[in-house]
């Protein structure tokens, strides 16, 4: 059985307030964006390509400084040491071609010197909780795309993150997979305290993951709606063919459709 | 099914070890029958079987000469393999070093060693001339790969590197070096054969001027006492010699890539 659902609390892990993010080139990827999210959400940034919604994960990570405005941890011990706290899954697995499985989802225990016998166990743990401890030594050529992208997550895993930002991570695999993949996520999501911001731009992935949907238009980037996904956790196969998911899905897809008129309307005006 | 595509395998293997030998031994046949039917006179065109007997007559003083060519070939590769990724490293670490030699490194590199050589033997000792162009030669093929290796690194592991807080030194150790090893050891692949040919046209060069005691100084000494069947046992150790550099470059490389890299995969894996 799963675990049930757990509480969320009130208050916001972590705010954006007015973030900006102008690139060299003067392209204005994000403009103003404010949003929160709270400890123990999943939140999904819904959005086209172009949209800007990667750059703001990357902001959020600390790969990339806003040109304005801020990232803000009111929970306390956030700040001091941010990267402890932060599992970042890229849209490719990312992995090292030449370090095991082991070796890969060790990585970042490795990178904080943290002792051998620790780390052997929680990259055990974290292979575990993804299906993957029997392929511990196999190289990363060697495995299927599905199975790279699990190993990323276990990556992800083994500093036991606080929030997990995920970028459009089963995008290139195929549709059994990514099912597949959707409900581990969310049974780890589940097990865990991790508070997950998930990027996608699948209508149908946000819908049936998170708790809540940022919906973005683009040029520049900015929040256009928010939807919160009320269905109870824990969710399977029965509510992918439900009549409420059906109904939400709907509803995304309309302000997906809102945005991108949004996006039309802006690039007429310029 | 599998068991016929492996049969097939192994003739096609087979194929291509028999196929090369079999066209040597043809040519030398042939070459041996047009210098006999000709009577064509040892120091105009030795035949195999003469070239060989000379190998083994003399022996002695031939494999003290590839001893000599070979010892210098092996320090100057070193000296290029340590050279080389060690300026790359320095470049990659700072820009600036990087501006500021790599044209000098090039203007080396395009410099033909034949016409260095002769200025090298006049500053230099001339064992430590004709090691100097041995490295000189093999030095950039090294540099370049390793600079472009370095700078290869998948931008969301160097990402994944940053996020994770990764020391330069961890950055360097984790990423970088396995990052560009496929390069560096492409450069040192090229690098072997190279520093062999630097040696040679060093010794040349010196040989004329009357001292060292290589392989290539035995070629040109032979020359000129139109010992023509000890310039051709010469020439075979030599080619022997670059063969045997390159085949233990491309084993050495297997042996670091086979588990991961994408050109030590075998197709069907």
């Amino acid at each position: 059985m799963l675990p049930a659902p757990k509480p969320q609390t009130a208050s916001p892990l972590l705010a954006l307030h007015g973030v900006s993010k102008a690139f060299l080139n003067g392209t204005l990827a994000l403009s103003n964006l404010n949003f929160d999210v709270r400890a123990g959400e999943f939140v999904s940034l819904l959005g086209l390509s172009g949209c800007g919604k990667s750059t703001a994960l990357r902001i959020i990570a600390g790969l990339s400084p806003p040109s304005a405005g801020s990232v803000e941890w009111p929970t306390r011990g956030m700040d001091a040491d941010q990267t402890s706290r932060i599992g970042f899954v890229f849209q490719e697995p990312t992995l090292m071609p030449w370090a095991s499985v082991f070796d890969n989802a060790a990585l970042p225990l490795v990178l904080k010197g943290v002792a051998g016998e620790t780390t052997v166990k929680r990259a055990d743990a974290a292979l575990d909780r993804v299906g993957l401890a029997k392929f511990a030594h196999v190289f990363p050529r060697e495995l299927s795309g599905g199975m790279r992208m699990r190993v990323s997550i276990a990556r992800a895993l083994v500093t036991e993150p606080q929030l997990l930002l995920m970028d459009e991570p089963f995008a290139a695999l195929d549709e059994i997979t990514r099912f597949k993949l959707n409900n581990d996520l969310l049974q780890v999501w589940q097990a865990t305290d991790t508070t997950v911001v998930f990027v996608t731009h699948s209508v149908f992935e946000s819908v049936y993951l998170s708790s809540r949907i940022l919906v973005m238009s683009a040029r520049p980037g900015r929040i256009s709606s928010e939807l919160a996904i009320e269905a109870p956790y824990p969710r399977d196969q029965n509510f992918r063919t439900s009549a409420e998911y059906a109904a939400y899905c709907r509803r995304a897809s309309t302000a997906l459709a809102q945005a991108m008129a949004d996006d039309k309307a802006a690039g007429d005006r310029a | 099914m599998s068991a016929a595509r492996t049969s097939q395998e192994r003739r096609e293997h087979a194929l291509r070890i028999a196929l090369p030998i079999l066209v040597l031994v043809l040519l030398l046949l042939i070459w041996e029958a047009v210098v006999r039917i000709n009577h064509v006179p040892p120091y105009v065109l030795p035949g195999p079987g003469l070239i060989l007997a000379t190998l083994v007559d003399d022996w002695q003083l031939l494999s003290q000469s590839l001893l000599v060519t070979l010892a210098t070939t092996v320090e100057g590769f070193l000296l290029a393999a340590f050279g080389g990724v060690g300026l790359a490293l320095l470049f990659n670490q700072s820009r600036l070093l990087e501006y500021s030699l790599y044209p000098y490194a090039v203007i080396l590199q395009v410099t033909p060693i034949v016409a260095i050589a002769p200025l090298l033997l006049i500053y230099l000792p001339q064992p430590l001339a004709v090691l100097a162009c041995a490295w000189i030669v093999a030095f950039f093929p090294v540099l370049a790969n390793a600079t472009l290796g370095l700078h290869s690194v998948d931008r969301n592991l160097s990402d994944l590197f940053a996020l994770y807080g990764a020391s330069r030194r961890q950055v360097l150790w984790h990423l970088k070096l396995p990052s560009a090893l496929p390069y560096i050891l492409g450069g040192l692949q090229i690098a072997g054969g190279l520093s062999l040919i630097g040696a040679v046209v060093a010794e040349i060069a010196a040989g004329s001027a009357g001292a060292g005691s290589g392989l290539a100084y035995r070629i040109a000494e032979s020359g000129y006492r139109l010992n023509i069947p000890r310039m051709f046992a010469a020439l075979l150790l030599l080619s022997i010699a670059g063969i045997a550099i390159f085949y233990v470059l491309s084993f050495l490389n297997h042996l670091a890539l086979r588990r991961w890299h994408e050109s030590a995969l075998s197709r069907e894996a």
